[in-house]
């Protein structure tokens, strides 16, 4: 079972590799990848973390997601260092098409350059992106 | 090549409406999966699933020199197949490379039918069409557009078709005609999954409503997501990837389906690779642990190249990566550890025997 229909909140930021991050204050930050970029691959059935203490950059890949078909990189939407990696996603990796923004967030992180979040895409900017591609 | 429009089967609007994952496939528009590959491919493994396979090409060879050309240009012994037979074998080259991998279907005394992997199908029929000539009594002809070819796979298949269409069906590796729809129909008892079930040739007109009937009758739509993770699972080749110009059916693992002796195009160059023995041998592997290979991730053994991923994909029944792969011909022994090279991280695996998946009962 996943989400059947698009849904990309307001209270996220997006980058356009189609990651999001949801910022707590400028330190912190839980990171995961969109609706659309889990309805693209189809059931996730393997999460490759990073690991805990791993340096991430803006726009570099720190992660790996596979569905059945296919393998996707995971682009990281800002800079910082990974401080938890969500370990129930070993078990459970169809989290992320079920609950993209919930349960099947990615990582926390531990933001190096906060002013960053001035590259990314609100929600509607997001949505906007997509109808044009 | 690249900017012809994509085909669409006789049953392309059916797919649509179910809201398929449609994606280009050997120059077809062809669906990936509806609901998932997962779910799709469970189905199929516990109950009845249904592939449109209309993509798939198919040939008639017939004539008094039938059978005498099929014992040419096929690799195995075409003079087994019985009327309402059916038989698998390579199409070879001169080299013995595989040009296609076939099924043979005996629908008369001097009339058989093979169907073709639709990449391949021009090639062969161009193939098929110039050895004929070397046999003045027998005609090869494209039938391909006479049929819509549905596979109805599962435990449950044989069951669900006999109530929901009200036919006979054939025994397993056999063919037999019948009405579907009201028009003349070839039922034949193969598949590309490793459980029970018949293939269906049906007049394409009649396609969408013998969907619509057994999608009524409880039968999982499948795309070919589905269908490459249920052929993976119990080594069936898939040409373009397994098996190649390049290779010979040796070195596949498909020697069985080789008879030597009735002088088939390649045949002497198998017959010295099976005497030989070859460099590398296709083999199945499962990763031990994480990790999903893929097509064309090299295989390492104690850090050095040994071969090459040619079917990759996470297993939804064993629930890890598997795939096949050709390797060096000393490291083809079931329990033999080797590291396949996923994207630059070497992940485990072991060399398996065949098939990976055993099917239950």
């Amino acid at each position: 079972m996943t989400l059947s229909d698009a849904h990309y909140p307001d209270d996220l930021l997006y980058h356009d590799q189609h990651d999001w991050a949801r910022l707590y204050g400028d330190e912190h930050a839980v990171f995961g990848i969109t609706w659309y970029a889990q309805d693209s691959l189809g059931e996730v059935v393997f999460f490759d973390a990073p690991e805990v203490g791993a340096m991430i950059s803006k726009d570099a890949s720190y992660a790996e997601v596979e569905s059945v078909k296919a393998v996707s990189d995971v682009i990281a939407p800002m800079s910082g260092e990974i401080v938890e990696v969500n370990d129930s996603l070993e078990d459970t990796p169809e989290r992320i098409n079920e609950d993209p923004y919930g349960e099947g967030w990615l990582v926390k992180v531990k933001l190096t350059q906060p002013e960053e979040r001035g590259a990314l895409l609100g929600a509607d900017e997001y949505r906007k992106m997509l109808e044009k591609a | 090549m690249a900017d012809a429009p994509l085909r669409r089967t006789p049953l392309y609007e059916r797919h649509a409406e179910l809201g398929a994952k449609l994606v280009p496939f050997a120059g077809w528009e062809m669906p990936v999966t509806y609901e998932g590959i997962r779910e799709e491919h469970a189905a199929v493994r516990t109950h009845a699933g249904m592939f449109d396979v209309s993509h798939m090409g198919e040939v008639e060879v017939e004539g008094p020199g039938a059978l005498a050309f099929l014992q040419r240009v096929l690799s195995n012994d075409a003079a087994k197949i019985e009327i309402g037979g059916a038989q698998y074998s390579c199409l070879c080259n001169e080299e013995g490379g595989v040009l296609d991998d076939l099924f043979t279907y005996r629908l008369g005394g001097d009339r058989y039918l093979i169907v073709t992997n639709s990449a391949n199908h021009d090639a062969d029929l161009a193939w098929l069409g110039r050895w004929s000539r070397q046999f003045g009594d027998v005609a090869v002809r494209d039938v391909a557009d006479r049929y819509a070819m549905l596979a109805v796979q599962g435990p449950h298949a044989r069951a669900i078709l006999i109530s929901a269409l009200g036919i006979a069906l054939p025994a397993r590796m056999r063919v037999s005609t019948a009405r579907i729809g009201n028009r003349p129909a070839l039922v034949c008892g193969t598949g590309y999954t490793g459980e029970d079930g018949v293939e269906l040739l049906i007049d394409p007109e009649i396609a969408p409503a013998i969907w619509a009937e057994l999608l009524d009758a409880g039968v999982v739509p499948c795309g070919l997501g589905a269908r490459d993770t249920l052929r993976l699972e119990v080594c069936f080749h898939l040409h373009g990837n397994d098996l190649t110009p390049e290779r010979n059916p040796i070195e596949a693992g498909l020697g069985w389906c080789c008879v030597e002796a009735t002088g088939f195009i390649g045949a002497e160059a198998v017959a010295g690779a099976r005497r030989k023995g070859t460099a590398e041998r296709l083999v199945p592997f499962k990763i031990e642990g994480a990790g999903i290979p893929r097509e064309g991730n090299p295989v390492l053994a104690a850090g050095e190249r040994v071969g090459t991923v040619t079917s990759g994909t996470f297993s939804p029944s064993l629930e890890l990566g598997i795939g096949m792969a050709y390797v060096r011909a000393e490291l083809v022994e079931p329990g033999t550890e080797v590291e396949i090279d996923v994207r630059g991280k070497h992940r485990p695996a072991r060399i398996a025997s065949k098939p990976l998946y055993q099917r239950k009962g």
